[in-house]
């Protein structure tokens, strides 16, 4: 008989319990998943929460930018856990000519993620996102609580958030308006990766470093950028985090485009 | 899963130690150096980020500033730049023996709402005091609200000790009168540190300016502080968040608020109180991965997201709370709690909230307001007022419209407290106090009728909060009773009960419309009304009718009615001499009589026979509307119980 719980079985059981609620407080709920790391820890989760299954859809946003590896492992892991994929391209921003090719990536990611985002939302009604954001990634998402409205405009309205305490949520949202439930907030990147140690999640092989390369955070093919790095094993990437000061996102070309481009682009929806 | 067969699998190791975290809200009234007591900590624990300190006094000495650490938590957290404040920061540090996360807000009146969300997971608390002003309106409050939010653990800095010639005598005068207050919130036993964050003294190395300080400095009084246990040792409590059938397993998912469960345990479940055993507890991946820190023992702990089948198939549902039968949660319609409100309008008497505890939510009203808690002075006083403002703390008394399980939060806190939610918006929370507990056999017996069986008068006067009754005014045209009956209604509403008045307004249009004013018209009329007035009455509502009935046989017919019904009969003369009435004559209805335009009225042409041993008598030519209301209240209430 176990009666003590390690920080990891704690977050674990916080992240399921928020599942859990978001199920049952939305009628009309999918996942956005990109198919990285912490994407896929969000899909392990809810199946913990629902044992075996992810009863809901989870929604690929194809910016058309994707690297091959990862399009193979969204193949493979749609069938291995039996996922409901929707996939959404903004096809009318593509016919434009909307590409890193010609534009600048703050345009490009709000037009092939937010909009296509927005069009899929349009198109499913869907009145909660279950999103991996996490408190640690950027200062704006700080601020961020587990049940999190947005207008019908997408807008995050963060200086009159309401409270969350003692398992309390905010869990409605008014017509037109979505609420992004985010499990994972209180992880940090290292814990991420001490819990896909742990439970031994697949995740896409570009986390793990290749002729002196790796990637920390997957984007657009075209914008994200590789770290020098020989971590080829969870253990190596581990260490390497614990002794680095750089941050998670500093490989993702929008994010650094100009001053506050991240408040930017959640200010207008992004995730 | 196979793992085998999973091209993706990554490569493993066995996982590191995993660290204890431990959560810190820091509070302080304004100026007494919180913000350099932050940033001398994640100074001197080396956890800012690389170059930052050599940023920040390159900064100032470019601007020609003297450097401050208060300025290190500013550039961190880039308020200015990023223009969000106004909220709860979480700033992570580290000591040799584990991880710490800061919980900032500003200390400001806003404190309360933005700080709600940290705090309220917070496993301590540091609270700073400037030596040289010593305690402060916010350093009593800030202690107060953060002791209702269930933070137990305190540490306090009495900081700016460079300001106070680092004396011991005034450290020691502070550390008094500060404990003082801490014992009547009932805190643990907490430490008291002299420092000084813009010097460095006692914070992370023991100061020399104050050899006669004993006790820790503050990294080792946080490094001695231990994160929230699950708590284990109290009852159990599983409270259940939904029912999953997505394949032929029922399973009831939910949360372990306290104690543990294991496979086997006879389990009842609140407030159905229907009984089952635990058949399994289900995982996911089947087989766990190897080498799993989680355990698949048939063993759930307080703390843990869990899914059980049991061997019975009893119906369960969201909200219901699983617990062994030795040491049930209390199941009731109406409890007192402390209530602090953070929404902009008040929260009012007669409105109708609804009220969640743990997976539970039920409409409820707030029934009655007895104090106000000052939110400067921390006093408390009674109050008349029917509505508690923003920021204030109220001693209250709730009532439900279905029952609610819950124990008092002295003994169990997660099912000690509750949010008011109106409009999807969480309002405010409170804490359960005064609650008895019965023995569950016994509720059994008492409350069978939530779940099972014809609804009898007894289970709609539990579930109203009050049994049905007919409280029958009677007195001449222009006594008083149908302006006392609407502020008696009023009132008895107000206190989430169900009155309804009957009157000439109501009936002579629709159920006596063919009745004119004949002495055998007026009999029947009076009849009807009794009949109707038992029919409502029976359904559980207060019916106060208002009718001259100047009949005594008339009266005592009604009263043999609703004793049929078994409803309460409760006959008001609605006492006022003649000429009182014809004085007032609010409807010209004397005048009329008196004229000969109207005819068999009653007190000039027709008899009023006065109530001989009526249970309440009012006489409103001496008392005013107000206090008649009041003394048949006074009266009324305790048999509604």
């Amino acid at each position: 008989m176990t009666t003590t719980r390690t920080h990891l079985d704690r977050l674990e059981n916080q992240s399921v319990f928020i599942f859990r609620e978001a199920y049952h407080a939305f009628k009309n709920i999918a996942m956005p998943w990109s198919m990285g790391k912490d994407s896929n820890v969000l899909i392990w989760l809810a199946s913990k929460a629902f044992f075996g299954r992810v009863p809901f859809p989870v929604l690929h946003i194809d910016t058309t930018y994707e690297f091959p590896e990862m399009l193979e492992f969204r193949e493979w892991a749609t069938a291995h856990y039996k996922l409901n994929l929707i996939v959404k391209i903004n096809e009318e921003a593509r016919a434009r000519g909307i590409g890193y090719e010609t534009h600048d990536p703050v345009t490009v990611t709000h037009e092939l993620k937010t909009v296509a985002l927005q069009q899929a939302m349009a198109q499913y009604k869907w009145d909660a996102l279950i999103t991996g954001i996490r408190r640690d990634e950027d200062p704006t998402r700080a601020k961020e609580r587990y049940f999190s409205r947005r207008n019908a405009q997408f807008e995050w309205d963060y200086k009159d958030q309401p409270p969350e305490f003692w398992g309390q949520f905010a869990t409605t949202a008014a017509n037109g308006e979505h609420v992004r439930v985010q499990p994972l907030l209180d992880w940090t990147e290292v814990d991420i990766w001490r819990y896909i140690q742990r439970e031994n999640i697949p995740i896409p092989k570009m986390y793990f470093a290749k002729n002196g390369q790796r990637y920390r955070s997957l984007g657009c093919s075209a914008i994200t950028k590789p770290i020098t790095s020989n971590a080829d094993t969870i253990e190596a990437i581990i260490t390497e985090l614990e002794t680095t000061r750089t941050s998670e996102r500093a490989g993702r070309a929008q994010d650094h485009h100009e001053r506050n481009a991240m408040q930017k682009l959640r200010a207008k929806g992004f995730l | 899963m196979k793992q085998s067969g999973n091209p993706h699998s990554a490569l493993r190791t066995p996982h590191s130690a995993d660290a204890a975290h431990l959560r810190i809200v820091f509070v302080g009234h304004v100026d007494h150096g919180k913000s350099t007591l932050i940033g001398r900590i994640l100074s001197d624990t080396n956890s800012l980020p690389e170059g930052k300190l050599e940023q920040v006094q390159r900064a100032c000495a470019a601007e020609n500033m003297e450097f401050e650490f208060a300025f290190l938590l500013d550039a961190l957290l880039e308020e200015q730049e990023q223009n969000i404040t106004i909220d709860t920061t979480q700033i992570p540090f580290k000591t040799a023996k584990r991880n710490y996360m800061i919980i900032d807000a500003p200390g400001h009146k806003e404190f309360l709402k933005n700080m709600i969300t940290g705090a309220s997971s917070a496993d301590a608390a540091v609270l700073v005091i400037a030596a040289n002003e010593g305690v402060q309106e916010q350093s009593k409050r800030h202690a107060y609200l953060l002791s209702l939010l269930g933070v137990r653990q305190f540490c306090v800095v009495v900081n700016k000790m460079d300001l106070a010639e680092y004396s011991e005598v005034r450290f020691l005068e502070i550390e008094k009168k500060y404990r003082e207050f801490l014992q009547t919130l009932n805190l643990e036993t907490n430490v008291f540190i002299p420092a000084s964050a813009r010097f460095g003294e006692n914070i992370t190395a023991r100061s020399t300016k104050m050899k006669w300080h004993k006790g820790p400095t503050l990294a080792e009084a946080l490094d001695g502080m231990t994160p929230l246990a699950p708590p284990t040792d109290l009852p159990l409590r599983f409270c259940v968040q939904d029912v999953y059938k997505f394949d032929d397993r029922r399973i009831i998912a939910g949360r372990i608020e306290t104690g543990m469960l294991q496979v086997g345990d006879e389990l009842v479940f609140s407030p159905a109180n229907k009984t089952s055993a635990v058949q399994s507890i289900e995982h996911w991946p089947i087989t766990p991965p190897e080498p799993s820190a989680r355990a698949q023992d048939g063993t759930a702990i307080a703390g843990d997201s869990i899914g059980i089948t049991l061997r019975e198939q009893i119906f369960v549902e969201r909200g219901y709370v699983g617990s062994h039968s030795k040491d049930a949660p209390i199941e009731t319609n109406r409890f007192h709690a402390d209530l602090f409100w953070i929404a902009r309008q008040p929260a009012h008497l007669s409105h109708l909230y609804t009220a969640r505890l743990a997976t539970q939510e039920v409409k409820c009203q707030i029934v009655s307001l007895d104090e106000v808690m000052d939110s400067s002075s921390l006093e408390r006083s009674p109050t008349k007022a029917d509505q508690l403002a923003r920021n204030e703390v109220g001693r209250l008394t709730i009532q439900t419209r279905a029952p609610i399980v819950l124990d008092n939060h002295d003994r169990l806190p997660p099912l000690g407290r509750f949010v008011l939610v109106d409009d999807g918006m969480i309002c405010g929370g409170g804490i359960i106090h005064g609650g008895i507990y019965t023995d569950r056999g016994a509720i059994k017996s008492k409350n069978i009728f939530w779940s099972e069986g014809k609804i009898t008068a007894q289970a709609r006067a539990a579930q109203h909060g009050h049994r049905g009754a007919v409280v029958w005014l009677t007195g001449l045209s222009g006594s008083g009773k149908s302006t006392i009956a609407q502020a008696l209604e009023r009132e008895l509403f107000i206190r989430a009960m169900h009155p309804y008045v009957l009157d000439g307004d109501n009936v002579r249009h629709g159920l006596n419309s063919n009745l004119g004013f004949a002495p055998e018209d007026r009999v029947e009329n009076i009849r009807r009304v009794s009949e109707m007035a038992k029919l409502m009455a029976d359904a559980g509502n207060v019916v106060i009718t208002a009718f001259i009935s100047p009949y005594r046989a008339d009266r005592q017919r009604a009263r043999a009615i609703a004793m049929e019904g078994n409803a309460e009969f409760i006959e008001v003369f609605v006492d006022a001499p003649l000429e009182v009435c014809e004085e007032r004559d609010p409807k010209n209805l004397y005048k009329k009589a008196r004229a000969g335009q109207i005819r068999e009225f009653t007190g000039i042409d027709a008899p009023y026979e006065s109530p001989i041993d009526p249970e309440i008598v009012v006489q409103t030519n001496q008392q005013s509307v107000e206090e008649s209301v009041a003394s048949i209240l006074e009266r009324l209430l305790p048999r509604l119980k």
